[in-house]
């Protein structure tokens, strides 16, 4: 297995080292990791692929400490994780990492500013900065004009931009997107990955989960898992001009 | 701290969008706590009531008069039992103020013989029925808190020579000569004929159950002549000082027994009654409203309670996904806990508000129907409403709020 490290200038943001996560379901044992050992620095690019079933959502909740490993070492931030308390990890949670779901998981009788403000509400920040602040996430993924707009009145790209400014508001040391295309249409899609895209020009760190090919090309970096061990993890050659191409068009919207 | 008042703001804010997205299941769930709080405040509304109609009419009576009778007024069942007692008689008052006055530092100030029925009066072609005709003595004055609001009282001369004079009381003179004076008419009880001298000046109802006014005061002696000789007399003593009543009845108890010639052996062949024993009745009929209405308040707030624990923890179920997402956005176990509690207990206090609206709307349609029943709505329910209905939101909540708070982030994302 490779250990392929990038920009090594950067700070380690994610130090695993052999984890492993098991399921118990009655008699059997199901393997979901087994040892994946992994070190992402600040301002990655990565996707994560691999066929279903291979471990990738279980890597993921691994990495955003929704989840703690079953054996292993997790340092974030150079913060053990393995050894936090709920608590504990709900305020990494909150301040480190920024969640994009496939499912958008917006609250759905709530407005998009009300959608964005919620982590701010959990990580206690005032009122009249919280509305500034999500105005602000809204307006940098295009939405400025859909603040007072429930999820049900946008479209299913609007709605993954929203859960995206949800993500970014607490300015989060990582983002975590399992499949965050996985319901939308591929030129929906090309837009959401166009603005994963500008999210990492911007310096952010962006981890996305995807098993198909067109979307991992973004990703300046793939790991693939295979029964829930890393296969390969290679840089990938940057993308084609027409995607960039197709990535900007779709910023000038 | 800060964040604490930002999630406790927030979940009031989902509790309330919560119950507006759901009203009808919100209402049906809230019908228990509703029926609770309006038995709750109806019998606490019924106790003051009591309780101030009560003291009001016991001030009107006087609460520092002794009353001597052949029965004691609180045993009604075994009345039998004192039938053959010997009557009190009338005489007995003259000989009780010789004995206070031969006593020096006595507890008791003055006796005055009654006797009383109810028939009807006339005056012209104005009949009113069963009013209370009440003979006395000029010294009737001293003891009670009547006053003549027009004319006076029968004087002493008049008392003792059974002047055929009266004193009527604000319904008898408003129904035999509506809202003309009384004064020096003629009025005719049980066909005998006597002189309005006076009117007293209005006295209320007693209990809101019977009018204190229905009542005509003639001379003892006038009333021994015309109606029954034989029929029961009190003789109603005054205490000197209320708070020493213990005292007040055993003086009077023993110049009872002398004036009987009762040789220590034997039992008391009278009683003294006072209205400490109206209000030991009227506290068992308090405690009987109470008994009832906790009853039903407890039941039915046990059942609102267990029907606000399942539609929490139907909610709990129905957000599964949206715990999971709130949980991986940062949401603490504690902020899980806090926004089910609060969504119970806005529940429960809706439920309560809409109680206390009822029941205050029933009070008021009562004190409509029924003037003189003294109805109090009183702040203090208000207030102990609430608290309760907080108290069933946080118990019925707890449970699955509690459950919620546990759910592993994973396993509620995943959630269908
Ligand atoms: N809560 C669970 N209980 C039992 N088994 C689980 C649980 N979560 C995941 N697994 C198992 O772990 C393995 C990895 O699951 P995971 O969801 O990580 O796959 P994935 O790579 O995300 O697949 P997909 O591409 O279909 O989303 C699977 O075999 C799955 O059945
Ligand atoms: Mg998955």
């Amino acid at each position: 297995m490779s250990l392929v490290t990038h920009h090594s200038s950067l700070p380690l943001v994610i130090d695993i080292e052999n984890i492993t996560k098991e399921y118990v379901m009655g008699e059997e044992i199901i393997h979901a990791l087994r040892g994946v050992t992994l070190q992402i620095r600040r301002n990655e690019y990565l996707a994560v692929m691999g066929p279903s079933g291979s471990g990738k959502s279980t890597l993921m909740n691994m990495l955003g400490c929704l989840d703690t490993p079953s054996s292993g070492r997790y340092e974030f931030n150079g913060k053990n994780v393995s050894e936090m308390d709920g608590d504990e990890l709900a305020t990494i949670r909150n301040r480190e990492i920024g969640f994009v779901f496939q499912t958008f998981n917006l609250l759905p009788r709530s407005t998009s500013l009300r959608n964005v403000e919620l982590p701010l509400i959990y990580a206690g920040i005032d009122p009249e900065e919280r509305e500034e602040r999500a105005t602000q996430a809204l307006t940098d993924v295009g939405l400025g004009d859909r603040l007072t707009h429930k999820p049900n009145e946008l479209s299913g790209g609007q709605r993954q931009r929203v859960a995206i400014a949800r993500a970014l508001v607490n300015h989060p040391s990582i983002i975590l997107a399992d499949e965050p295309t996985g319901n939308l249409d591929s030129k929906t899609g090309e837009e959401i990955m166009a603005l994963f895209e500008s999210l990492y020009q911007q310096g952010n760190t962006v981890i996305v989960v995807t098993h198909e090919a067109d979307i991992a090309r973004h990703a300046r970096r793939s790991v693939h898992l295979r029964d829930g061990v890393v296969e390969s993890d290679e840089l990938a050659p940057l993308p084609p001009p027409a995607a960039m191409a197709v990535a900007v068009e779709s910023l000038g919207k | 701290m800060k964040r604490f008042l930002y999630e406790l703001t927030e979940s009031w804010k989902i509790a309330a969008a919560q119950m507006v997205a759901n009203k009808t299941r919100s209402m049906l769930t809230a019908l228990g706590v509703i029926i609770g709080i309006v038995a709750v405040t109806l019998m606490g509304t019924a106790i003051n009531g009591i309780s101030t109609g009560f003291d009001k009419s016991m001030a009107v009576i006087g609460d520092d008069v002794l009353y001597i009778s052949q029965r004691p007024w609180t045993r009604m069942n075994d009345w039998w039992n004192y039938r053959d007692r010997k009557k009190i008689r009338t005489e007995y008052a003259d000989k009780i103020n010789h004995a206070i006055a031969a006593t020096p530092n006595s507890n008791l100030m003055i006796a005055v013989p009654t006797m009383s029925l109810l028939r009807s009066v006339k005056a012209g072609d104005n009949s009113v029925d069963g009013v209370f005709i009440l003979g006395t003595t000029t010294d009737y004055t001293l003891i009670s808190t009547l006053d003549c609001s027009e004319g006076r009282f029968f004087n002493e001369l008049e008392s003792r020579g059974g002047a055929e004079v009266c004193v009527v009381g604000y319904d008898v003179a408003d129904a035999a000569f509506a809202g003309r004076s009384a004064l020096d008419k003629k009025v005719l009880i049980n066909g005998h004929s006597f002189k309005v001298i006076g009117t007293l000046s209005r006295q209320g109802t007693f209990l809101g159950l019977f009018s204190l006014d229905s009542i005509v005061v003639i001379p003892l002696p006038a009333f021994k002549k015309y109606f029954s000789a034989k029929s029961e007399a009190d003789v109603r003593v005054k205490v000197r000082d209320k708070t020493h009543m213990a005292d007040a009845v055993d003086e009077l108890t023993g110049i009872m027994r002398r004036l009987r010639s009762l040789p220590p052996e034997k039992k008391d062949d009278f009683s003294i009654n006072e209205q400490q024993a109206f209000k030991s009745t009227l506290d068992a009929v308090k405690t009987t409203i109470a008994i009832a209405g906790l009853f039903i308040t407890g039941l039915s707030l046990f059942v609102g309670a267990i029907g606000i624990m399942n539609i929490t923890f139907v909610s709990v179920k129905e957000r599964t996904k949206e715990i999971g997402t709130r949980k991986a956005l940062g949401a603490r176990r504690r902020t899980i806990l806090l926004q089910f509690l609060i969504e119970s207990t806005a529940l429960c206090l809706v439920g309560g508000l809409i109680g206390l609206t009822f029941a205050y709307l029933m009070c008021f349609g009562m004190a409509a129907a029924f003037p003189s029943f003294p109805i109090r709505f009183s702040f203090g329910l208000v207030i102990a409403s609430m608290i309760v209905s907080v108290l069933t939101g946080l118990v019925s909540g707890i449970a699955p709020a509690w459950s919620a708070s546990r759910l592993d982030p994973v396993t509620a994302l995943r959630y269908e």
